[in-house]
């Protein structure tokens, strides 16, 4: 293994990180409490309680996991869209640098960005709800897969995009559409019966899932449905960035 | 002595069906400076960008150091420093942090004084905290050399090294590249300046159409291909050249004012100067000057290139 090489991409990352902070971290905490504001306080009020659980202290867990999908597919597309926008990721290719190192670095960076800001909203959520975590160790193991997943996704779009649009389209056309009927804001037993099963398509919903039922043991589909859809988004990605790097698409000719 | 690198029946094809090299066979010895020179297009980047593993070869081999490019790429690419032809940076960086990543990302460990010497030998030492977007062209091209000597490779490649900089800069450029060939390092430089090839290069390729048409040593290039000239000036123009004359193959020129005999040292043509001079005199043609020219690099470059379309 190229420790030093995996250490000096994550680094560099990192370091882009400090370099964009309002946009890295202030950002995405400055819009995570204006939904509490607006949701939990403003309209929440007037919401009964779901299950045992107030509305804002529902809405942590799809608040942290809305976060965490749009930053680790928007740090991990970036991280290595702008190099190949730029032409320095002829440095990469040319370094004695084994795809799998490649990925554990961007990738790495991408995710550990996202359960920071993950992390950090919620401290933000402590300052506007009380809420409580009922099982700790599943809840940083949902964040760590989510971010990790979301993270490979957000990659492979940074290797798909030719231009800035494109590295946008995703995250916006879909990333986000999901996130929003995606169990974040409510339960799926809110909805008609129709739509409820439409929602079982949506694979926002097992993430969202599981990850409240680690706060509060409520679930909209069994946790271990939840675990195992997870880990299925995970090989999925995995296997799609490891035909990348095996074809070379989009990064060598 | 075993070459650095080897190239065997290496060719490239592209996605679109160009074929951009063309079973292409070479050695680079080591500690040799390699000037490959080519026109647009002709396949110098595909070239060097399959040595280093920027570009999937689609057939042939090539080994560094003995090491096969695709199955041992980490100890190939280990030994390889990569100047890039385009400016391509991070804007946002700092010079001391872009270097040291580069160090990094070849598989070295931390070595600031290693770095600090590297800064020091391009003159960037004083930039060391600036922001990369805040250096200037040629600083950028000195910074790209620094990332490719950060990890202390064996051979550099050099893609249009001086392209852009002014002369000042590419004269430095050329002391930096003769220092480093003193250290042992092979540098292998592509460029369309063939003062520069004339000036640095051991031994000069020339690519055209992704085939090397000609691999020689420039000294034994010049020689053998470098025709020379003598051209004197007439007292009197002549209308046409004598037939006592004819064996020369003089040529007229300057409307008949200047008298032009073409010879090549290689075939001994010095000795029939005099041979010709005196006929000259016997003929009762007087000259009143003359001067001697040899063909630069560059037109046999143009020949070469010429005669293999």
């Amino acid at each position: 293994m190229n420790w030093y090489a995996i250490r000096a991409i994550y680094h560099f990352e990192m370091a882009r990180t400090r370099r964009t902070l309002l946009q890295s971290i202030v950002s995405p905490v400055i819009s995570t409490s204006l939904y509490f504001v607006v949701f939990g306080a403003a309209i929440g009020s007037r919401i009964p309680q779901i299950g045992e659980v107030s509305y804002g202290a529902f809405l942590v867990p799809g608040l942290i996991m809305l976060s965490l999908l749009t930053q680790s597919v928007s740090n991990a597309s970036f991280g290595i869209y702008f190099p190949r926008f730029s032409g320095t990721i002829y440095e990469l290719l040319s370094a004695p640098v084994s795809y799998f190192e490649a990925v554990l670095a961007y990738v790495g960076a991408a995710a550990t960005k996202s359960v920071i800001v993950g992390l950090i909203i919620l401290a933000t959520a402590a300052l506007f709800v009380p809420f409580s975590i009922a099982h700790p160790f599943w809840m940083i193991l949902f964040l760590l897969l989510t971010s990790v997943t979301f993270s490979l996704i957000g990659f492979i779009i940074g290797i798909w995009a030719d231009n800035f649009e494109k590295l946008q389209l995703v995250p916006l056309l879909i990333i986000t559409p999901l996130t929003f009927l995606g169990d974040s804001f409510y339960s799926i037993d809110m909805l008609p019966p129709f739509w409820q099963t439409v929602s079982l398509f949506n694979p926002v919903v097992y993430l969202v899932s599981g990850f409240r039922w680690s706060f509060y043991g409520i679930a909209d589909v069994g946790v271990a449905v939840s675990l195992v859809m997870t880990l299925l988004f995970l090989a999925v990605a995995m296997a799609v960035v490891a035909w990348i790097f095996k074809t070379g698409y989009r990064l060598k000719n | 002595m075993q070459p650095i690198i080897s190239i065997s029946a290496l060719s490239k094809t592209y996605a679109g069906g160009f074929q951009a090299l063309k079973g292409i066979d070479l050695d680079i010895r080591q500690g040799e400076i390699f000037a490959l020179l080519g026109p647009n297009g002709a396949g110098k980047t595909t070239l060097i960008g399959t040595i280093c593993g920027i570009v999937r070869p689609s057939a042939g081999r090539v080994r560094v150091g003995g090491h096969d490019i695709i199955s041992e790429y980490r100890a190939a690419r280990s030994m390889i420093g990569l100047v890039p032809q385009e400016l391509t940076t991070d804007a946002f960086e700092s010079v001391w942090g872009t270097v040291s990543f580069s160090r990094g990302l070849f598989g070295k460990a931390p070595n600031p004084a290693h770095i600090e010497k590297v800064l020091r030998e391009l003159s960037l030492w004083d930039k060391r905290n600036n922001k990369i977007i805040t250096l200037s062209g040629g600083m950028k091209r000195r910074l790209l050399i620094a990332k490719a000597l950060s990890h202390e490779p064996q051979v550099l490649f050099l893609d249009e090294p001086t392209a852009g900089v002014d002369v000042e800069l590419r004269r430095d450029m050329w002391a930096l590249v003769r220092r480093l060939r003193e250290s042992g390092v092979t540098v292998i430089l592509t460029t369309h300046y063939i003062e520069e090839a004339e000036e640095m290069a051991d031994r000069i390729g020339v690519i055209n159409k992704g085939e090397i048409v000609l691999v020689e040593e420039k000294a034994e290039l010049m020689r053998k291909l470098g025709k020379k000239q003598l051209t004197l000036h007439l007292d009197a123009p002549l209308a046409e050249i004598p037939g006592r004359l004819a064996d020369y193959g003089l040529e007229l020129a300057g409307g008949g004012g200047q008298l032009v005999y073409t010879y090549d040292d290689a075939r001994g043509d010095r000795a029939s100067i005099l041979k010709l001079l005196e006929d000259l005199a016997a003929a009762g043609i007087a000259f009143k000057d003359l001067q001697t020219s040899q063909s630069s690099l560059e037109d046999i470059f143009v020949s070469l290139v010429k005669d293999s379309r």
